[in-house]
């Protein structure tokens, strides 16, 4: 009668995996809920300059400005001059409005006239440009700026 | 004829091919929690007005090209500016009759240095080569300074912190009453308006 006795083995029984998966599928879903994925190709460079006294930028009402020196593949083209960045191509600063429309057009309604400018200026640039495109964001009316830093502070 | 059951699909590969995608995403995953300054900019106007402001009430910032600063006529480290905002924002020195007197100010009451926190302007003059490093820095600094003054006076009235709370309310997550919460801030703000301006920087 010993057809229905099992055999006792000494090995230990591997482990389960059958959950790994749903692990895994659960690590993937959050990854994929929270990734943003690039809209845009940055022509410039980015260091952000350092600041602790900061709000968070809402990013349903905002456009972005780039600004900074052309990127390493596209200096010689170029050159060295700080220059402006909107959506994905570079733009004169007469030229803001312009494009800040276009970027604007693409907000839900509601949000259009609570737009803010979100500047996102490399720190080696210097502030005369920051300054005319701010002036060209008052000839149009778009008062409500933020300047994006990265957390830190620059006295430590 | 005997009903064979499925076979059972082999499964053992899905966590390999999950992980994959989990890489992919764990690659290109940015986490964008873009944080900054805001600042609100004078809008045009068509008729400049001319507005007095006492020598007293203006705390003049320069910078130059070589990122040096100039404050009230003396040269100051990057260190030293905060404090020696607080310190103009908060005299208060407004003799105790006049409408401007400044009851909550706890600063030295110097009738050389400026009023009221309301009177206080401070005044930052750029040239344009000064680096964008320099400029975030010395904007931080003095909203660091009105963040100081605000934080002291919600904590005296309200016992909460000025910024702690105001952040909450941006980002919805303020637990308990907000319309309550939201006056509180208009309050602190209204004790200390942030008053900084900008002049057109030099052209050289």
């Amino acid at each position: 009668m010993s057809k229905f006795t099992k055999k006792k083995s000494n090995e230990l029984p591997p482990v389960n995996t059958a959950a790994l998966p749903d692990i895994v599928f659960m690590l993937l879903f959050f990854f994929m809920v929270a990734t943003v994925m690039r809209e845009t190709n940055l022509l410039v460079e980015q260091n952000l300059p350092k600041a602790d006294q900061v709000e968070k930028l809402k990013k349903d009402r905002s456009v972005f400005i780039f600004a900074g020196k052309p990127s390493d593949q596209y200096k010689e083209k170029y050159g060295n001059e700080g220059r402006v960045q909107i959506g994905d191509k570079y733009t004169d600063i007469s030229k803001i409005g312009m494009a800040l429309s276009e970027a604007r057009g693409k907000l839900i309604p509601e949000l259009q006239n609570k737009v803010v400018v979100a500047l996102k200026v490399d720190d080696d640039t210097n502030t005369g440009l920051v300054t005319d495109i701010k002036e060209e964001l008052r000839e149009l009316n778009m008062v409500r700026i933020i300047y994006i830093t990265t957390p830190g502070n620059q006295l430590d | 004829m005997a009903r064979r059951s499925a076979p059972e699909v082999n499964a053992g590969s899905m966590a390999d091919i999950a992980f994959l995608l989990l890489i992919f995403f764990l690659v290109t995953t940015t986490m964008e929690k873009d944080k900054g300054i805001s600042r609100q900019l004078p809008p045009i106007q068509e008729i400049e007005e001319e507005v007095i402001i006492k020598d007293k009430n203006l705390f003049i910032v320069l910078v130059n090209k070589n990122d040096d600063l100039l404050v009230e006529d003396e040269p100051m480290e990057l260190k030293d500016l905060r404090q020696a905002a607080i310190d103009f924002l908060d005299n208060g020195g407004a003799p105790s009759n006049s409408p401007e007197y400044c009851n909550y100010c706890q600063g030295k009451k110097d009738p050389s240095s400026s009023d009221s926190p309301d009177k206080a302007i401070i005044s930052v003059q750029n040239d344009r080569l000064t680096s964008y490093n320099m400029y975030i820095a010395v904007q931080n600094e003095l909203v660091g300074a009105y963040n100081f003054l605000r934080n002291r006076e919600s904590q005296r009235l309200f016992g909460w912190e000025f910024t702690y709370v105001k952040s909450q309310v941006d980002a919805g997550t303020y637990v308990g009453d907000r319309s309550k919460a939201e006056e509180g801030l208009k309050e602190i703000q209204a004790l200390f308006p942030l008053k900084l301006s900008e002049a057109t920087p030099k052209k050289n």
